[in-house]
């Protein structure tokens, strides 16, 4: 068969390094700073270590592992991707696809939120009640969740700016666009949390902070919870199974060593964490000892409190704090934005594919369109609400169905995991033995099953956070319900440019593989 | 902090950070090879577009 040009050459990182600085640019987001420290602390303290570093070796390096193969193999965004694998799974692309949206719209407004915080913090708007501040002067929460059309110009305007960056740098495409502002945003992101953690630890109380954090509770390992916080806190830190790393791992270079690679990101990644525990221990206990309390009397460990309430009081409180703000609310600003842009690739590449578009045309058309549904939902008094709701269902029903249906769909259905496997051994030069079929076809499935059962079934059975049942089956079940509809839609919109005439490379071997993804 | 608190955040630090130090050293001992012998655009080679290339 003869080699024929493509009419347009694809986009490519301009080396590994250039991938790996924005693959972890997009793992390290706002749930490695205001997550992951809480989370482990509730769980165990530091015996939480020991489910958290396993969950990392046989789910989170696995699932990244099948996502690189995936994507670099079939060379496209996830809808190709899987459309190439198979045509009747194309809509699990899309399905994808779809998750990045919802998650789009209400991540953007938290960076918004922070990088409002960062001139807040310069004079400390908050006054003495950074609560109340946070939901009443910053936001105008409403008083009960519903459908808000009255907007706070304080949100609107930060939110629309940001969107107008990321829109920039999308149009710029892979290498000009995203590359280099990972480039510049994560070794700043570095810098400048470590430069919190380093001005934290000598803060009065700080190690009575790290104690609470590290001290073990053994007793935890025997709680299956324990285990499932573990699991969840890889798996949503990680940016895997909904797009993003088949879609960056397709711009790499054909001989590119994707395990090695996929390992730096990995502890890259928890390595973030562990120094995100640290900064925000060590300044959690100066809050404690400042208020002649136990660090376990403190509330508000996590999530937007954690960051906007919680943090505010500490810097109130800190010689110098105006400072320690600006770095907290910086940090959290710029790896929120470069997770970001990660995920609005997600949506670029796919749409660039489909209708033969090139980045600036994604950017202006479908990012307009996100940018204009972001803003009309989250900068107004409901706002809170709505992203709340998003983010719960996004990622315990969206991400995890996405995760169970594609190693289901692999290993089971299309039996391909030899093949994959092959691909990682023939590229990399740390070779993955057989026992990566068995964890990502038995073992997630399994485990990533069961925290989907049990996490829609306690949604179901319980509600969340006392919503009214309107407002679940509108925010929650319906954002789940608009990725299903989403993707049979657009897996039925026809191809400007068939995706199907594609030979994987490198080839496989004339006389087949066998079983574990060894040469016949 | 207390000796056990000690002891769990410097294992911490060695299982992660050690495990990224060694991740990096691994990747830095094995350069890429140069794509010489790979096709040089994303649709390689012209197929009759029948079927998904993962089957065949």
């Amino acid at each position: 068969m003869a080699r024929v040009k493509a009419s347009t050459e694809r986009e490519q990182w301009s080396g590994q390094t250039g991938f790996i600085i924005a693959a972890i640019g997009s793992a390290v987001g706002l749930g490695n700073i205001w997550r992951f420290p809480g989370v482990a602390y509730e769980n165990g303290g530091g015996a939480f270590l020991v489910p958290y570093v396993i969950a990392l070796l046989v789910i989170g390096i696995p699932v990244l592992l099948l996502d690189y193969s995936l994507g670099h193999r079939f060379r496209g965004s996830a809808p190709t991707v899987f459309r190439r694998v198979t045509r009747r799974a194309e809509s699990l692309g899309w399905f994808q696809v779809g998750i990045s949206i919802v998650i789009i719209l209400y991540y953007t407004v938290i960076i918004a939120w922070s990088l409002s915080f960062v001139w807040f913090s310069v004079r400390q708007t908050w006054g003495d009640d950074a609560a109340t501040f946070f939901t009443g002067d910053f936001l105008r929460v409403a008083d009960e969740p519903g459908i808000g059309l009255d907007v706070v110009p304080g949100v609107l305007w930060p939110l629309i700016g940001v969107w107008v960056v990321v829109l920039v740098v999308l149009a710029l495409g892979v290498q000009k666009g995203l590359e280099r502002s990972n480039i510049i945003f994560l070794p700043m992101l570095v810098v400048l949390f470590a430069a919190l953690v380093v001005r934290a630890l000598f803060l009065d109380g700080a190690a009575e902070g790290l104690d609470a954090l590290f001290t073990p509770d053994w007793s935890a390992l025997l709680h299956p919870g324990v285990w499932v916080a573990a699991v969840a806190q890889i798996f949503f830190s990680l940016s895997i199974a909904f797009g993003i790393m088949i879609t960056y791992s397709s711009y790499l270079k054909r001989r590119s060593n994707l395990t090695s690679s996929g390992l730096v990101v990995a502890f890259s990644n928890s390595s973030f964490e562990i120094l995100a525990g640290i900064g925000v221990f060590a300044t959690l206990g100066f809050m404690a000892h400042q208020q002649g309390i136990e660090v376990s009397e403190l509330e508000g460990l996590t999530g937007p409190t954690l960051s906007f309430s919680t943090f505010p009081q500490i810097i109130s409180a800190m010689p110098g704090g105006g400072f320690f703000g600006v770095l907290f609310f910086l940090s959290l600003t710029v790896a929120g934005l470069t997770s970001l842009l990660s995920l609005l690739q997600v949506v670029s590449a796919a749409f660039q594919e489909k209708f033969g578009w090139d980045a600036k045309q994604a950017a202006l058309r479908v990012g307009a369109v996100a940018a204009v549904v972001s803003t009309v939902l989250f900068s107004t008094t409901t706002a809170l609400y709505v992203l709340d709701a998003f983010d719960k269902w996004a990622n315990e029903v969206g991400v995890i169905t996405s995760a169970v249906v594609m190693t289901i769909l692999v290993a089971w259905r299309l039996r391909m995991l030899p093949q994959l496997r092959w691909h990682l051994n023939q590229v990399s030069s740390t070779r993955v033995g057989p026992w990566w079929q068995y964890v990502v076809g038995v073992l997630v499935p399994l485990v990533l099953g069961y925290m989907l059962v049990s996490g829609v079934w306690t949604l179901i059975a319980e509600g969340y956070e006392g919503y009214p049942l309107w407002f679940r089956l509108v925010f929650g079940w319906g954002a789940v319900a608009f990725m299903v509809v989403f993707a049979v839609i657009m897996t039925r919109i026809r191809w400007v440019k068939n995706p199907d005439d594609f030979v994987p490379w490198p080839p496989l071997p004339t006389g087949g593989l066998t079983k574990s993804g060894d040469r016949s | 902090m207390t000796p056990t608190a000690i002891v769990v955040l410097v294992l911490a630090l060695t299982v992660v950070w050690g495990g990224l130090a060694l991740a990096i050293l691994n990747l830095r001992r094995a350069p890429v090879d140069p794509d010489d012998d790979e096709p040089e655009t994303d649709q390689p080679l012209a197929g009759d577009g029948s079927g998904p290339a993962g089957r065949r």
